[in-house]
């Protein structure tokens, strides 16, 4: 008994990268109207089963959209004949079945489908062949999510995608990878000196980011799969704040090589420097529209922190905030409907969000130092860094303010997040 | 923005230099040695050996002298503020002159800003403070091929509590020669 107990306590911790510290997940808030769904124990083998289908739940009951209604203990197989009358008088809208098959030498078939309880009908069926190493149950049981929150909700599921971060500790900065639910984190760079602002570049594969390595911001890409990475920008000056373009080839950078802090784009290889835009002041936090048309970014041209946006091949510069003296680092919706962003308000720094075509305005957060916000690639989350005594932790909030949740690493700071793409 | 030579005589200099002599007691913070892949400058190992670039290491030694001027390395700025402070003018004289006279050293001017807001914002502001010492130096005999001004935005405080006397010191340019970045 004590053995099981002890390799299901593994494979719910998931992979772990050597002293990588694991991220837990608090769930402070959710939505209003969220659909009751039962998930009972799959069928068939149990340890497996019962490891996959509480990474399940876990994934669909924090994303705040679910009410989990109390399975009971039997298991239900995947095809097995549904009681739905049962299941109704329980609340339940929708309910998995499921069933783990092994196929012999460590492999194991999951098939799971999803009912509509008050239709008594089949939502839909999936089936992922696998092995019950920790990392491949995790990644079925995140795939399983997937389809069923974007069968009950319309959206794509972002339980399979991965997020990056930097969390110091005492002089070290270590710039990590995990999946969305905070497992398996990886250490992609540790440093002694500062990492700032890693961004996904838009096929998942690699990650731009500024570190202060030789005494001087100097942005660098890192190929994840290789781990090998390049200087992409290392101009005389600082050179800071990089964002991918949408076909992942050239990159928006800040440099002050001509004095200011002022807007260029580069191939990621740090040819083809090409100058965006001109102005006395602070251009910075450039950030491309999903289609490529507009660079976002922050300039204090206006005497104080705006954010302003110009056509990416030249022309005009408009701007997009107007209401405070400090309104930073503007991150579009995937959709390019919404903006994110940081608004300062008495003294307190929160997440924003526009929606661009009607300049309506919300605050997020009720926190008071927000910084760094990322979209999920459905939209419907925004990951970013905040402060919950003293220390730096990270927060995600949904983009109508209902679902909250938080982030932390035991006994260190984390911060810049950088939520990535989906995977393909 | 107000020209950075225009060196204001306030009254506040006084308050001011009070923090500035707490910190002028200390010494800079040791730097460290970068723990990533590369140097990024070659000419550094040389400068550190002195003379095999015509850089003479006597005149580097005032540099570590607590009784020259030299050895004042850092500038402090108001909340919000960009401009050298008129009380800074003997150190920036004093560096700009040893530049002039030593044509092999270079300078990084290496600016800073508190903590407050967005990172890269502050990087930018960070930058503006490196860049208007890098200015004073230019139009006091320094040239534009020894003096490199970048910002470590708010990523290095030398004091981190949310405290006002704490920002005012990270609101701040250190000052490092050949061999020492």
């Amino acid at each position: 008994m004590k053995s099981i107990k002890s390799l299901l306590a593994a494979l719910l911790v998931g992979v772990s990268a050597g002293a990588s510290a694991q991220l837990s997940i608090e769930i402070t808030g959710a939505g209003a109207n969220r659909i009751p769904l039962a998930i009972p124990a799959f069928d068939g083998e149990r340890i497996v089963s019962t490891a996959l289908v509480s990474v399940v739940r876990s994934d669909l009951e924090r994303s705040g959209f679910f009410r989990m209604v109390d399975p009971g203990t039997a298991p239900i197989g995947e095809s097995a004949a549904v009681a739905y009358g049962d299941w109704r008088s329980k609340g339940t809208d929708a309910l998995v079945t499921g069933s783990v098959l092994p196929l012999g030498e460590g492999r194991y078939d999951t098939r799971f489908r999803l009912h509509d309880v008050p239709k008594q009908a089949l939502l839909t069926t999936g089936g992922f062949a696998h092995t019950s190493t920790p990392y491949q149950l995790r990644a079925t049981a995140h795939r399983i999510a997937d389809v069923i929150y974007e069968k009950l909700t319309g959206d794509r599921g972002v339980f399979s995608t991965r997020i990056a971060y930097v969390v110091k500790s005492t002089g070290r900065f270590e710039l990590q990878i995990a999946d969305a639910d905070g497992a398996n984190p990886q250490t992609a760079l540790a440093s002694r000196e500062p990492i700032i602002s890693p961004t996904w570049s838009p096929d998942g594969g690699k990650l731009a980011y500024v570190s202060f390595e030789s005494k001087k911001p100097v942005v660098y890409v890192h190929d994840l799969a290789t781990g090998r990475r390049h200087v992409a920008a290392n101009f005389k000056g600082s050179n800071s704040a990089p964002a991918w373009a949408p076909d992942g080839k050239r990159l928006a950078v800040v440099l002050t090589k001509d004095g200011g802090s002022q807007l260029y784009t580069l191939n990621i290889d740090g040819s083809g420097l090409q100058r965006i835009g001109s102005s006395g002041g602070i251009d910075t936090e450039p950030q491309f529209s999903p289609d490529g048309q507009w660079i976002y970014f922050t300039s204090d041209r206006g005497g104080s922190p705006q954010i302003y946006r110009t056509a990416a091949n030249g022309g005009e510069t408009q701007r997009v905030t107007f209401n405070g003296s400090y309104n930073v680092t503007a991150r579009l919706s995937p959709d390019g409907k919404n903006m994110a962003y940081i608004a300062r308000d008495g003294g307190r720094f929160q997440v924003a969000l526009m929606d661009l075509a009607t300049k309506q305005t919300q605050i997020l957060t009720d926190s008071a130092r927000d910084e760094s916000p990322s979209f999920a690639p459905n939209g419907r989350m925004i990951l970013y860094a905040t402060e919950v005594g003293g220390r730096g932790v990270l927060a995600a909030v949904s983009s109508d303010g209902r679902v909250k949740q938080r982030l932390s690493v035991q006994a260190a700071d984390i911060r810049e997040p950088s939520w990535g793409p989906f995977i393909k | 923005m107000s020209s950075p030579l225009s060196f204001r005589s306030l009254s506040s200099i006084l308050v001011l230099a009070a923090v500035l002599a707490a910190c002028s007691s200390q010494p800079p913070a040791p730097e460290q040695l970068p723990s990533g892949v590369e140097n990024r400058d070659p000419n550094a190992v040389a400068g550190r050996v002195g003379n095999s670039d015509g850089i003479d290491p006597l005149s580097m030694a005032a540099l570590k002298d607590p009784r020259s001027p030299l050895s004042k390395r850092e500038i402090f700025f108001d909340y919000d503020s960009y401009v050298v402070r008129d009380e800074y003018r003997p150190l920036v004289t004093a560096h700009a002159k040893f530049l002039a006279a030593n044509a092999k050293v270079k300078m990084l001017v290496q600016g800073n800003a508190d903590d407050r807001g967005s990172r890269e914002y502050n990087l930018a502001l960070g930058q503006k403070r490196a860049e208007a010492l890098k200015k004073a130096l230019l139009l006091l005999g320094g040239r534009e091929d020894q003096i490199e001004s970048v910002s470590l935005g708010e990523e290095k405080p030398r004091c981190e509590d949310q405290t006002e006397s704490c920002w005012a010191q990270n609101r701040r340019d250190d000052i490092l020669y050949t061999g020492e970045f």
